[in-house]
């Protein structure tokens, strides 16, 4: 039976990368080779009818919550200090929970400097199904 | 018979179901109907004509879904049978569709759902694809859409300025999916230009050539973007840039200068310089002034002090951008840019590494990452 999972990127909050570099310090080379990997991966889940949607969001967030009836809701941030601050995300629909792990784990070995693999954090998280099973 | 071409045909059959007495959003729903039946049936058997053929069968579907409408409200039925073809019949009203689905009553998301819908015939389903929505959400878009402009009669004078806004905003949306919206746009506006007398919308139709002709350069085989500096010149499409100057040196000659019209302008002089450093920035730098002038438009400026930093040195770039409000989308990009042709690489990668955090999309963001991590490296090395 298939099952949806998230595959969720963090800027801030996921333990330290193994190869943890930023960005702007890879070599450009080593940037294109990064992109063209992620693009590879979901051209790939593409083909085996794995793939769902994926996402990357901008760095900086708003929170917003209403403050009553007739008043405009109150907005705040974005915070600097952030403790948790998601990147992106990957949805995917596979087989196994076991088929997720994998996934993710190719997904973390992404190139990054040196042209070594980043080994990044990644979270994956089980989708709620929108319909209960018949269990009578 | 090409899809495009079938396509065509759709605010022409519209325009003669509303004159035969249809609402306009019953017309609009039986001609997409007719259009899918077009699609199953004349590939064994095209018709020899095919609008009337198309006519005949969205006519028959409105009366079916009228008569379906009455029944279900226990009313009479008021429309019967097979009219005369009146007079009505050779009018085209195609140019008054264009008015009526970029109404102002209308925002701009909906107004382009309708355009590309009423009158460029795509279905709902290849709207929702090319703008990656799921199709009951567009779906609900557009009828929401008919809804708002169901008081307004074909009849009224329309702005072409608001028509030309929403063909701007579907050209600039590119491409995803199968649905091809920046060849989509210029189709629509090339019918547009041929049935108006309108400088600025020769004016937008040049512009649009003028950039697609240059799509095939943008992005490198990777999907990266690639800048109009570096972009391999021999991939421009000559016959494009050749029909986008024809066309706005005919509307320029007409002396009434418009923003699509400047805008283009600036264009012809990057597709006519053979390589970057051929680049006539003086006179594009009067282009900006212009646009500037026509427009005040914050972007323009902005464009303006890329402009400057080329035809005078990167100070007066500088200059030109320390005037303009720093939290303008692209300002640092800019600044980044303009810091590195003035000599100085490590705010240049800075602002270049800043500028990647605030980027509005993916493929700009890698773009700036690159510029960063290449001044970084150089830094480094």
């Amino acid at each position: 039976m298939m099952a949806k999972y998230l595959l969720l990127k963090h800027y801030r909050g996921a333990p330290a990368s193994v190869n943890d570099v930023p960005m702007d310090q890879w070599t450009p080379e080593e940037v294109s080779a990064h992109v063209q990997y992620m693009r590879d991966f979901a051209a790939r889940l593409e083909g085996t009818g794995e793939f769902v949607d994926g996402q990357a969001l901008s760095s900086e967030g708003t929170f917003v919550r209403s403050d009553g009836e007739g008043r405009p809701p109150i907005t705040d941030g974005p915070f600097a200090e952030t403790k948790d601050l998601i990147a992106g995300w990957m949805v995917i629909d596979v087989e196994t929970y076991e088929r997720a792990i994998e996934l993710a784990g190719e997904l973390s070995a992404a190139p990054g400097a040196g042209g070594k693999p980043i080994h990044e954090w990644l979270e994956v998280r089980p989708f709620l199904g929108a319909h209960s099973t018949v269990t009578e | 018979m090409d899809e495009a071409v079938l396509r065509t045909l759709t605010p022409t059959v519209i325009g003669v179901l509303v004159r035969r007495g249809a609402d306009f959003a019953a017309a609009e729903d039986a001609v997409q109907d007719a259009l899918v039946e077009a699609v199953r049936v004349w590939a064994d058997d095209r018709p020899r004509d095919p609008k009337g053929w198309l006519v005949t069968v969205a006519w028959r579907k409105f009366l079916d879904a009228a008569r379906a409408d009455t029944s279900r409200q226990h009313r009479e039925v008021r429309v019967e049978g097979e009219p005369m073809p009146g007079p009505g019949e050779a009018v085209d009203d195609t140019l008054q569709l264009y008015f009526l689905c970029a109404h102002p009553s209308l925002t701009p998301a909906s107004a382009v759902a309708l355009t590309l819908r009423a009158v460029g015939g795509l279905s709902t389903r290849q709207i929702a694809q090319a703008y990656l929505v799921p199709e009951a959400t567009m779906a609900q878009r557009i009828s929401r859409a008919k809804r708002t402009v169901s008081g307004v009669r074909l009849n009224q004078p329309g702005d072409v300025a608001t028509v030309l806004r929403v063909l701007y905003l579907v050209f600039n949306e590119g491409y995803s999916g199968d649905v091809d919206l920046a060849g989509e746009a210029i189709r629509l506006t090339r019918q547009l230009a041929a049935k108006t007398n309108h400088e600025e919308v020769a004016g937008l139709l040049a512009l649009m050539l003028l950039h697609h002709a240059r799509r095939p350069a943008r992005t490198g085989p990777d999907g990266r973007l690639v800048p109009l500096a570096e972009q391999d010149r021999s991939l421009w499409n000559t016959r494009l840039i050749a029909e986008g100057v024809d066309v706005l040196q005919a509307a320029l000659a007409r002396d009434r200068l418009g923003e699509f019209q400047a805008q283009a302008a600036i264009a012809a002089l990057h597709a006519d310089a053979q390589t970057a450093e051929e680049t006539d920035w003086v006179q594009i730098v009067e282009w900006y002034d212009e646009l500037v002038r026509l427009t005040d438009s914050p972007v323009a400026r902005l464009n303006r002090a890329v402009a400057v930093g080329e035809a005078d040195g990167p100070r007066a770039g500088l200059a030109a951008l320390a005037e303009l409000d720093p939290a303008l989308p692209r300002h640092t990009a800019v600044a980044a840019y303009l810091h590195e042709r003035d000599g100085d690489p490590v705010t240049a990668a800075r602002l270049y590494a800043e500028a990647a955090r605030s980027a509005p999309s993916l493929p700009e963001r890698d773009h700036l990452t690159r510029q960063a991590a290449r001044l970084n490296a150089r830094l480094r090395g």
